[in-house]
């Protein structure tokens, strides 16, 4: 298992639209600002198994844990480059994707 | 009638020159739209998991991207008609969000589609005849051909009836759909290579033999991502009844001898690189000598029913030169540029090739919105017998327009931002859509582009430098072409920050070479500097009529290397 060094979240892409999507308390969320945080190895393998049970549901596809890192507010930011794209949308349309308010669950 | 005549009056607002379906073609695409269909339908009720999923939706061009779905459409070799342009437009807007990006590989590709969509997309396509099959996957991908096909002066034969027949025929052999790797192949008539055939998995050269026969020469084994090779001759000149023969004879040793164990290694172009060209044109002759041939025989018919399809359009007799043209040139410098730049001979008298240039300052390499499309489109049936082509270059192209229509089409085109004169030079970019949207990348390109294209925003010292390949890459796949630009640009991951390794001398042209890397990454702001400066040295080295990749050849590539050490020593951390 991979050593867990930086808080973590779970994201995925939503089947039917391809948006991509955050583990939240209560389900799939567009918003990273409200994914769920796990702040211990084990609380990320629970995050894990409930991708699993989504990707079963054929709810998402390719979910994967992201390192974030908490903000003042509470709220996580991916610490690598690509996912901080993935939380935005292209850094050349910045009149499209999550960053402009688009798409919805 | 002729067969020209007979298609116009079968069909009003009919495609002049391109490739019609027949009943065969139609009911082939229909059944495969409704087949995916059904896949997705099965996808979303959860009969199918993803990983039985993704093989079907590859297979018709759609993949998962790092914001949503992408959707690519083939453009069998880069030809395309007004009413399938507007088409494109239409589908941008109702399904997806109002562009679409036009590739090296003649593809469209749109960026937003929706997994539920997409089945109605796709019969929205092949309404106007096109389709995403065999832009994916293990297959034999769509065929390409010089965008200039059938209309540059320095042609033997129109590529096209070529690459047609050799899609039909791959279409057919499901055998091949399930190869160790994809496979690409590209097809060139003329003396000047602009569909970089030496880089493909099989390139075709249209020749004539000393007695005015037509026939091939094949190369095989070429390629860029991971490891980069420049493709090597397998056959010489083979007869035009000899040709499918001879690629089934590549194929199955190909198919034969593959490696199937390692996906990277699996490419036609190591196992060339692996046995050497030698031993390979051996097992392939031995091969097309053992091999019943019977079962593909070339079928003069049928090439000439499809050769039919690219009949010239009614071209006007006309004078040589236009003195409307002269005339507008004169009074209006930004048409005289224009005209410079990206307007290139025709080999009919009196008519001119037009390179639509989708890099306009800082914009998106290949991007057009749907107004543009409707625009390309409108243009093309005013001033160009309703054709349109997608070069590799990620430019349009309109390949019939009257010298004394320039201006006219100048004007429309100037008014839709379409006009930026700057085909083949520093700004005309190639770059694949990088880690904007790619999930496979490493890096951006897009604003690298950008940044460059920027930088160099002076119109008159993008014409004083010249002729000038810059291509960019997100990721070692090198859809961007990165090896074979004369500046080549990889956008990597070091140490958690993207950074970028340049590479110069690339080619991709009859006289191909790989570029060699610069040397140590440097950071995104930095690419422009670096850009800048290797120019400024070519500038100052160059002789008299000398391309960039020509001083780079005369001068050697050390030169060239200390120009960035220089810069590193100034200061700046390269
Ligand atoms: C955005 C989604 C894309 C994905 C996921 C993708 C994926 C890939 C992959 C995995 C390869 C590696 C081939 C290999 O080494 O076997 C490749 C090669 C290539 N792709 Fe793409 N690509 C994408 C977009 C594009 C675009 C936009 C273009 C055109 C601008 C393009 C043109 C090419 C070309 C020309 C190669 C050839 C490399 C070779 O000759 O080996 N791709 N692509
Ligand atoms: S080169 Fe890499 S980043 Fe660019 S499109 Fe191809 S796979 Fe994506």
């Amino acid at each position: 298992m991979p050593v867990f060094k930086h808080p973590q979240i779970l994201i995925a892409s939503n089947l039917t639209d391809g948006e991509v999507v955050f583990l939240g308390s209560s389900g799939w969320e567009r918003d990273h600002r409200r994914a769920r945080v796990a702040r211990k190895a084990e609380e990320a393998t629970a995050l894990e198994a409930l991708g699993k049970r989504d990707i079963s549901a054929n709810r998402v596809v390719d979910v994967y844990l992201a390192d974030v890192e908490i903000g003042s507010d509470g709220a996580p930011t991916p610490l690598h480059y690509r996912e901080k794209m993935r939380v935005k949308g292209p850094s050349v349309r910045l009149d499209l994707g999550k960053q402009a308010g688009e798409g919805a669950l | 009638m002729t067969a020209v005549d007979l298609r116009v009056a079968q069909r009003p607002n009919a495609p002049m020159t391109t490739y019609r379906y027949d009943e065969y073609d139609a009911a082939f695409v229909s059944e495969r739209v409704a087949e995916f269909r059904e896949q997705v339908n099965r996808r979303l009720s959860g009969a199918l998991t993803e990983e039985e999923f993704r093989p079907f939706r590859l297979m018709n061009g759609l993949y998962l991207q790092l914001h949503a779905y992408m959707l690519r459409v083939a453009i069998p070799y880069g030809t395309l008609t007004a009413r399938q342009m507007r088409r494109l437009a239409d589908i941008a807007d109702k399904w997806d969000k109002g562009y679409g990006h036009f590739t090296t590989r003649q593809n469209l590709q749109y960026n937003w589609p929706k997994l539920v969509d997409t089945p109605d997309i796709l019969e929205s396509l092949a309404d106007v005849e096109m389709h995403a099959i065999q832009t994916s996957g293990n297959c034999i991908r769509n065929v390409t051909a010089d965008h200039f096909a059938g209309v540059a002066p320095d042609e033997i034969e129109d590529p096209r009836p070529t690459a047609e027949f050799l899609r039909q025929w791959s279409s057919l052999h499901s055998e091949f759909s399930f190869l160790p790797r994809k496979f690409k192949i590209a097809v060139t008539g003329a003396a000047h290579d602009r569909a970089a055939i030496l880089v493909h998995d099989i390139g075709l050269r249209i020749v004539k033999n000393d007695t005015g026969e037509i026939g091939y020469q094949v190369v095989v084994g070429g390629g860029l991502g991971r490891s980069p090779f420049i493709g090597k001759v397998v056959g010489d000149f083979v007869p035009r009844e000899d040709l499918l023969a001879f690629l089934e004879a590549i194929l199955r040793v190909y198919n034969r001898f593959g490696r199937r164990d390692n996906k990277y290694k699996a490419r036609v172009k190591i196992l060339v690189h692996e046995k050497g060209i030698d031993e390979i044109r051996a097992a392939v002759e031995a091969e097309f000598a053992a091999m019943d041939r019977s079962a593909f025989a070339h079928d003069p018919e049928e090439f000439e029913r499809i050769a039919a399809f690219f009949a010239p359009p009614p071209y006007e007799s006309l004078p040589a030169t236009s003195a409307l043209l002269r005339a507008a040139k004169l009074e209006t410098p930004a048409f005289a540029n224009f005209v410079d730049v990206n307007v290139g001979a025709h080999k009919i008298p009196g008519y001119a090739i037009v390179t639509v240039s989708l890099k306009p300052i800082g914009g998106v390499p290949g991007d057009a919105t749907s107004a543009q499309m409707r625009v390309l489109a409108d243009a093309s049936e005013r001033f160009g017998f309703g054709e349109l082509r997608v070069s590799h270059e990620q430019n349009i192209i309109l390949p019939h327009v009257k010298q004394d229509d320039l201006f006219a089409l100048w004007s429309m085109l100037d008014a839709a931002g379409l006009a930026t004169a700057n085909a083949g030079l520093v700004s005309d970019i190639i770059s694949c859509p990088g880690l904007d949207y790619c999930s496979l990348a490493t890096a951006r390109s897009i604003p690298i582009a950008q940044a460059i294209s920027k930088r160099f925003s002076d119109m008159s010292r993008q014409r004083r430098i010249g002729k000038l390949g810059v291509k960019i890459s997100g990721c070692i796949n090198a859809c961007g072409h990165h090896h074979v630009g004369a500046i080549g640009i990889l956008g990597l991951e070091k140490k958690g920050q993207e950074s970028y390794q340049i590479t110069l001398g690339g080619d991709p042209t009859f006289s191909a070479s790989i570029g060699e890397i610069l040397g140590p990454g440097v950071t995104a702001e930095q690419v422009p500097d670096v850009v800048e400066h290797l120019v400024d040295y070519y500038l100052a080295e160059r002789e008299e009529g000398e391309a960039f990749i020509d001083t780079w050849r005369r001068i050697g590539h050390a030169r060239f290397k200390d120009v960035l050490r220089r810069e590193g020593e100034d200061g700046a951390d390269i």
